[in-house]
């Protein structure tokens, strides 16, 4: 029996020479079940064109590196099997809705400014000294903010949002999810400092309520829900007659 | 490709920007707050190896606990090669750290009063490790990485990738830098620089570590003259996944779970029948590589395993406690570890060795400080003990921090003229030995994959004489092969080829200097186990070796451990 392979089809572009992206095809040996999307672009990479250029790291599907297109849809390719996809050749293309830096690499400082923006830090008028020992936080409150703690800015959730994708200005799902964690949790008090920004004009009240963006999550964090529960946080403000208190 | 005006200049320099780096930023932030501090990193921080530490951190937190246990279970992991008076003040430190990330808002798991939980570990005599589910090194990680951008005088170089030092009058006054974006060749300039640059797991072809963790400060560090300290020293975690290599944490023994072998037996009871899977991991990887020669191993396609049964756990202690688990079960073996057990065995996971540094982080050269796994402070010796690394990061992040911004009042700030000399100089070897070299045709990927594999054999979990006389030569015949290396990818624009030949420079360095000092060392301490010298010998190696680069192979020295009150006893569990 002949041994079996798969045909790889992956975005190539380098600004210094290329105009647009194209798209270029590796026929690859498929040796193991086991085999990843991301073990088949080491392969080309290390055995057939060192020049094709992509992020990853952990390849355990935690450090968050690794996101791409494949097939269309945004996935981790550490945990994209190809035996899912054999015997049809499969696409990979750097994540949807992000300036292209180079090949499968996405240019995200974009997150990395918005992320800075909706403080994510715990926020209190008065620090706990150190001496003073852990704050008392029990498993029900930990609850409430677990979730959206589990994000790992791996852009997923970017990728697949059709907001995102009309307006880059738009705060978005991971940074929106990240601002609803340390709102919800007990130690912190910096609410009425993250309002502004999330309330702004190119805040949650953007979303249109796709919801795309839970359910590409590889972590099942529902930013979906942080924007709608936000949304309510924005509007108390304004209706209820004590709403700006502290 | 240098096409710098003036320098990049900061009075603080880390570079890495895991656990250990952002803690040294921080705390040099917090020192002197009008100090200028440069964070350079070749990933984002959120995606240093630091995001894949699972178990926890070990601090004498609970009322039960003491400073004198926690120190008495590190020193004697580390087969009394630790160094007492830095195990006695990390100890001391450890729980105000732990303290110091809950306000920060790590999400720590919690006691039913609402205090911060421990969990039992391997080697630890209590319950000692405070974890966040099974995913404490992502949530510190994030939580440091979130907590530093309240800090405007924290200025971040994200993917840059450091090729040199610059050392001026044997003071370190700074680092060159590939910008990956736009290829260029910077000059960042310092009065301090911190090396916080993590493991080197990728000198091993089967690793929990990711593809970023290849030793890059370590190397940088010896070719500018600084000792690289017990470099024999490699850990090898008793419970990866077989083909991935992935880690399964020790805290799923420390929850309750059993190894057994194919003949359904805990195997344990014969080699550490005290602490059975609760023993250290040095012990445990023998034991199990034991059991596989002698036939009591599982077979599978990607070679022998043992399993690791949580299934008496219950469905709710595992997503309690152990969650992130059943994920990698499911998404990566395809198993639900509730209803099977999950197939491990031996991995390489942690560097004890490193730069030679002291307590403060501070190294032999000026201006030079290490944290973290690039440094070694002689916390862990010849065995670090599980969840004992990410306090570490944190304490000695910490203490290097602090050290370099007391010192930099005292430093007058480098000038440009030795500092462009030394620019074109390293821009000249990175186009010549790489973006622009001629007629190699060795490819960079079967090097690395070569000298991985020649790793995993000459000096894994048992090595002898032959096999580690055999390894040096092998690592000088690849070091040749590198020279004739072809890079494929001539582009400016974020070349990870040429980072990648970058790395595999610095691997071979770091892979010389575990082979030359494993054979040096004969005897058997820690994770360094010799088949040809089975017993420890205190009277010839109670010492630390130094390794040290030269032309040829590295000059090896040895130092005195700083012994303390904890005489040296044969190590039994």
């Amino acid at each position: 029996m002949a041994a079996k392979r798969i045909t790889i089809q992956a975005t190539r572009f380098d600004p210094d020479k290329d105009d647009k992206p194209r798209l270029q095809s590796y026929d690859i040996p498929f040796t193991d079940e086991s085999m990843v999307v991301l073990d088949a672009l080491n392969y080309i990479k290390g055995h057939v064109d060192g020049s094709l250029s992509y992020r990853w790291s952990c390849r355990m599907g935690i450090c968050g590196s690794c996101g791409m297109m494949v097939d269309g849809v945004p996935k981790l390719t550490c945990n994209a099997f190809l035996r899912d996809y054999w015997p049809k050749p499969i696409t990979i293309q750097p994540l949807n809705n992000f300036p292209i830096i180079r090949d499968l690499i996405i240019d995200m400082d974009d997150f990395m400014e918005k992320l800075k923006s909706i403080k994510p830090w715990i926020i209190r008028k008065q620090e706990l000294p150190l001496g003073g020992g852990e704050h008392r936080q029990f498993t029900p409150q930990i609850d409430e903010f677990r979730q959206f703690s589990q994000c790992i800015n791996c852009m997923l959730c970017y990728a697949a949002c059709p907001v995102y994708g009309l307006n880059d200005e738009f705060l978005g799902p991971a940074a929106t999810a990240l601002a609803r964690r340390y709102n919800l949790d007990s130690r912190d008090e910096g609410l009425k400092q993250r309002l502004p920004m999330l309330a702004d004009a190119d805040g949650v009240w953007e979303c249109s309520f796709v919801g795309e963006c839970s359910v590409v999550c590889p972590k099942g964090v529902d930013p979906a829900k942080a924007i709608q529960q936000t949304k309510l946080d924005t509007t108390m403000r304004f209706v209820l007659p004590y709403g700006n208190r502290d | 490709m240098n096409g710098q005006v003036d320098p990049i200049s900061y009075d603080v320099l880390i570079v890495g920007g895991g656990l250990a780096g952002i803690r040294a930023a921080i705390a040099a932030a917090e020192v002197n707050p009008r100090l200028r501090i440069g964070m350079v990193s070749k990933v984002y921080p959120m995606r240093s190896h630091t995001v894949s530490a699972e178990g926890g951190a070990a601090a004498a937190l609970s009322k039960d606990d003491s400073y004198d246990t926690h120190a008495f279970d590190t020193v004697k992991g580390s087969d009394y090669l630790a160094d007492q008076d830095v195990v006695d003040a990390f100890v001391r430190e450890a729980p105000l750290e732990i303290v110091q990330m809950e306000h920060w808002g790590c999400p720590w798991s919690r006691n039913s009063d609402g205090t911060i939980a421990v969990r039992p570990f391997g080697g630890m005599t209590t319950w000692r490790t405070a974890f966040a589910a099974d995913k404490s090194g992502f949530h510190m990680l994030h939580t440091v990485f979130q907590t530093s951008l309240k800090y405007p005088q924290i200025h971040r170089h994200d993917e840059a990738f450091v090729t040199k030092l610059l050392v001026e009058d044997s003071r370190c006054v700074g680092v060159t830098a590939i910008d990956l974006k736009t290829g260029r060749l910077d000059a960042i300039t310092a009065k301090a620089v911190i090396l916080a640059t993590g493991g080197l797991g990728r000198i091993y072809a089967f690793t929990t570590n990711g593809n970023i963790c290849t030793g890059d400060g370590m190397s940088l560090a010896y070719r500018a003259g600084v000792g690289l300290k017990d470099m024999e020293m490699v850990q090898f975690h008793p419970t990866g996944l077989p083909f991935t290599g992935i880690l399964i944490t020790e805290a799923v023994r420390g929850e309750g779970g059993y190894l057994y072998n194919n003949q359904g037996e805990r195997f344990l009871k014969r080699y550490v029948p005290n602490k059975m899977e609760l023993g250290p991991r040095d012990i445990i990887s023998r034991a199990m590589t034991t059991e596989f020669e002698e036939g009591r191993g599982f077979e599978g396609p990607h070679g022998l395993f043992m399993h690791l049964d949580v299934r008496h756990l219950g469905e709710e202690v595992i997503d309690r406690k152990l969650p992130f688990m059943r994920e990698l079960g499911r998404e990566f073996v395809g198993i639900d570890i509730v209803k099977d057990p999950i197939p491990v065995r031996p991995v390489q996971h942690y560097m004890m060795g490193g730069i030679d540094a002291d307590i403060t982080g501070a190294t032999p050269m000026k201006g030079l400080y290490a944290a973290g796994e690039c440094a070694n402070v002689g916390l862990n010796g010849a065995n670090r003990l599980g969840s004992n690394s990410l306090p570490e990061c944190l304490v000695f992040g910490a203490a290097a921090g602090r050290a370099a911004a007391e010192q930099v009042s005292s430093v007058a700030a480098v000038g440009s003229n030795p500092v462009d000399a030394l620019l074109k100089d390293e821009t000249q070897r990175v186009e010549s030995s790489f973006l622009h070299k001629k007629g190699g045709d060795e490819r960079i990927a079967e090097i690395r994959e070569d000298m991985q594999h020649s790793m995993d054999t000459g000096a894994g979990v048992y090595r002898t004489r032959e096999g580690l006389a055999e390894l040096t030569k092998r690592l000088d015949g690849f070091r040749e092969r590198f020279e004739k290396i072809k890079v494929d990818d001539s582009s400016r624009t974020f070349n990870t080829e040429l980072m990648a030949a970058l790395e595999l420079d610095f691997m071979l360095d770091c892979a010389v200097t575990v082979a030359h000092s494993a054979l040096a060392r004969e005897e058997s301490r820690g994770a360094h186990s010799r088949r040809d010298f089975p017993e420890r010998d205190d009277k010839k190696f109670l010492k630390h070796t130094m390794a040290f680069h030269t032309e040829g192979d590295p000059r090896l020295e040895y130092t005195d451990v700083h012994l303390g009150k904890f005489e040296p006893k044969a190590r039994s569990y």
